[in-house]
């Protein structure tokens, strides 16, 4: 078992069995929820914002080790951020995953999202890792209560 | 498995007569290594692999036969014509389909299902009429129905099924009624691998004259089919499942019900004659088989039935459930392994859930070592929400696989668990 090795990062795999703020948020004033139907992935993100401010984050579903994962740091990585800053950082992290196998990657402002880099040579996995991203950036739009879907 | 010992001896006969290697150097693609592992392919419910009998039928048609069917008088019309229909005869023979029936070619079991559900469903279906389908569907098997209820005013019912993933025939009993309009059920479920009971149910059908569609495209490549003794009224199937090319199939029908429904799609081939005053059809099977249909690949089918008889269905039947055993008793051993799907009567199919990891992961980490399996839904969301999964595993037969690469595969899931619980 050695190809998939650079997809299954520790830190994922950390991530995915004991994924991070997964809790189903009671007070949240945004719900937002993310599929995947083509396997069967179900993420709902819980927000609390304060004016600009991401000031809570969960989420609570299930899915497969990339977007569980996935999601798990995205809330570590977005707590206290602003709307704007997550925008950027998703914006990063998307053009990262759908980059060439061989572009340079700058670990500076991707930070933790760079254990996400193998998904790269795995294409069919690209949704999975960016469910929740989606789903947290329509929501921040405030595009309606329509689910998100990767497919 | 409780199998008796004398029951075990003949199974070791039947193996013993079958000669795998001798099968397995068949199919050029299984001769195919990755970084030095050589194939394991368990999607054959997916898509089966073409061995070389059809991949040469294939050649041999474009190399020296290519032409236009039903049309010239050249030599090139008349073979590819006369080829065309010895498949059909091959396929009908090889089904046992009884005279007054008739083999129509489409693009899969998918178009025999819609043609049916569109052209029967025309004539035939009208507001407050009800259509019985299964939980155990492909959506193929639901949606052309669902489709046809809507346009219609009709009403969709469902056989429902026990945890073991059969259908409760009571409930179906219980369901049939003077306004059941038609009955369209899988023979083997590809999510499940169950074989349905479908001897009963096309007899509580007929006895209410209700006719009955059967989904067949996963019956055909693990069992003999007999569609004489079977009475039913329509069959449909996929060559690519039973060892063929993609992009051909058919619908076997009876021929007093395809008589007396109208024309599915229209154009060259399906007229007898044609004016802007009137049309006049052709008859049956053409009138189905509108437009130059898919001539190579449908030689191609025949020439696949011919690799199968030559071995013999009962002889393949016989070996895969043999396997079928082995398989599922080898996944007892591994830990936190759930097989979805327990049906008394299976055919090769080998679905299962892992408590640590996702259907998507295992699926990743088996490719890893070659290993070919499908991870999802399998086009049959209702049986995976029936049990409270968004997917399954699923690890599928065909008759080349050995238990070697069960045992790969076993090998395979252990280090699924240690990578993820
Ligand atoms: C039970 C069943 N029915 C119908 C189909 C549809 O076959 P095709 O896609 O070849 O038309 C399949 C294929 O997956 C199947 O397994």
């Amino acid at each position: 078992m050695c190809s998939s090795r650079a997809l299954y990062e520790e830190v994922i795999l950390d991530h995915n069995k004991k994924p991070r703020n997964f809790y189903p948020m009671e007070d949240a004033d945004h719900t937002i929820e993310g599929f995947n139907p083509l396997c069967g992935d179900h993420f709902t993100i819980y927000l609390k914002l304060n004016g600009e401010i991401i000031q809570e984050i969960s989420f609570h579903g299930a899915g497969c080790a990339i977007s569980k994962s996935s999601a798990s740091v995205m809330t570590t990585l977005l707590k206290g951020k602003t709307v704007k800053e997550a925008e950027k950082l998703f914006e990063h992290f998307h053009h990262m995953i759908t980059s060439a196998t061989d572009a340079e990657l700058d670990d500076k402002t991707l930070g933790k999202l760079m254990v996400f880099s193998g998904v790269r040579e795995y294409p069919v996995r690209i949704k999975c890792a960016t469910l929740a991203w989606h789903a947290l950036i329509s929501g921040l739009h405030g595009e309606g209560k329509a689910p998100v879907s990767t497919e | 498995m409780a199998v008796s010992t004398d029951e075990k001896r003949e199974v070791r006969v039947a193996e013993s007569s079958y000669d795998i290697a001798k099968i397995r150097s068949d199919f050029p693609i299984l001769q195919m290594e990755r970084a030095g592992k050589p194939l394991v392919y368990l999607d054959n419910a997916a898509t089966a692999q073409t061995p070389n009998a059809v991949i040469d039928a294939l050649t041999r048609y474009y190399t020296c036969e290519n032409a236009n069917v039903h049309r010239g008088v050249h030599y090139l019309s008349q073979t590819a014509t006369t080829r065309y229909e010895d498949a059909r005869k091959k396929i009908a023979n090889f089904f046992h389909a009884p005279v007054g029936c008739e083999i129509i070619f489409t693009r899969g079991a998918t178009e025999a299902i819609n043609l049916v559900a569109s052209s029967y469903g025309e004539a035939h279906v009208g507001e407050g009429d009800e259509i019985i389908i299964s939980h155990l569907e492909h959506h193929s098997n639901i949606v052309p129905w669902q489709i046809l209820c809507e346009r219609k005013g009709a009403k969709l019912r469902v056989i429902p099924i026990n945890d073991a993933g059969e259908m409760i025939l009571e409930e179906y009993e219980a369901m049939l009624s003077p306004r059941t309009k038609i009955v369209a059920v899988n023979h083997v479920s590809n999510a499940l691998g169950t074989i349905n009971p479908v001897e009963t149910i096309i007899e509580l059908a007929h006895a209410q004259g209700v006719p009955v569609l059967l989904d067949g495209a996963q019956a055909a490549p693990h069992m003999p089919v007999d569609l004489k003794a079977l009475n039913c009224d329509f069959y449909a199937f996929s060559a690519h499942k039973v060892y063929g090319p993609t992009g051909i199939g058919c619908l076997y029908g009876n021929a007093k019900l395809l008589n007396a429904m109208p024309p599915y799609q229209s154009g060259g081939d399906m007229i007898m004659s044609v004016s802007f005053e009137k049309t006049t059809y052709n008859s049956l099977p053409y009138r189905f088989e509108a437009g130059t249909p898919n001539i190579a690949d449908a030689i191609a089918f025949g020439a696949a039935l011919d690799y199968l008889s030559a071995i013999g269905m009962a002889e393949i039947a016989a070996y895969e459930q043999e396997l079928l055993a082995y398989g599922t008793e080898a996944l007892q051993e591994v830990k936190g392994l759930e097989l979805i799907g327990t049906a008394k009567h299976k055919a090769g199919v080998l679905s299962f859930v892992m408590e640590h990891a996702h259907p998507h992961d295992i699926g990743q980490l088996l490719d890893d070592e070659n290993i070919a399996i499908r991870a999802g839904h399998h086009c049959a969301q209702p049986v995976m929400q029936r049990y409270g999964v968004p997917a399954t595993a699923r690890a599928s037969l065909g008759m080349y696989n050995t238990r070697e690469e069960i045992d790969a595969m076993v090998e395979a899931l252990h280090k699924v668990n240690k990578v993820f619980a």
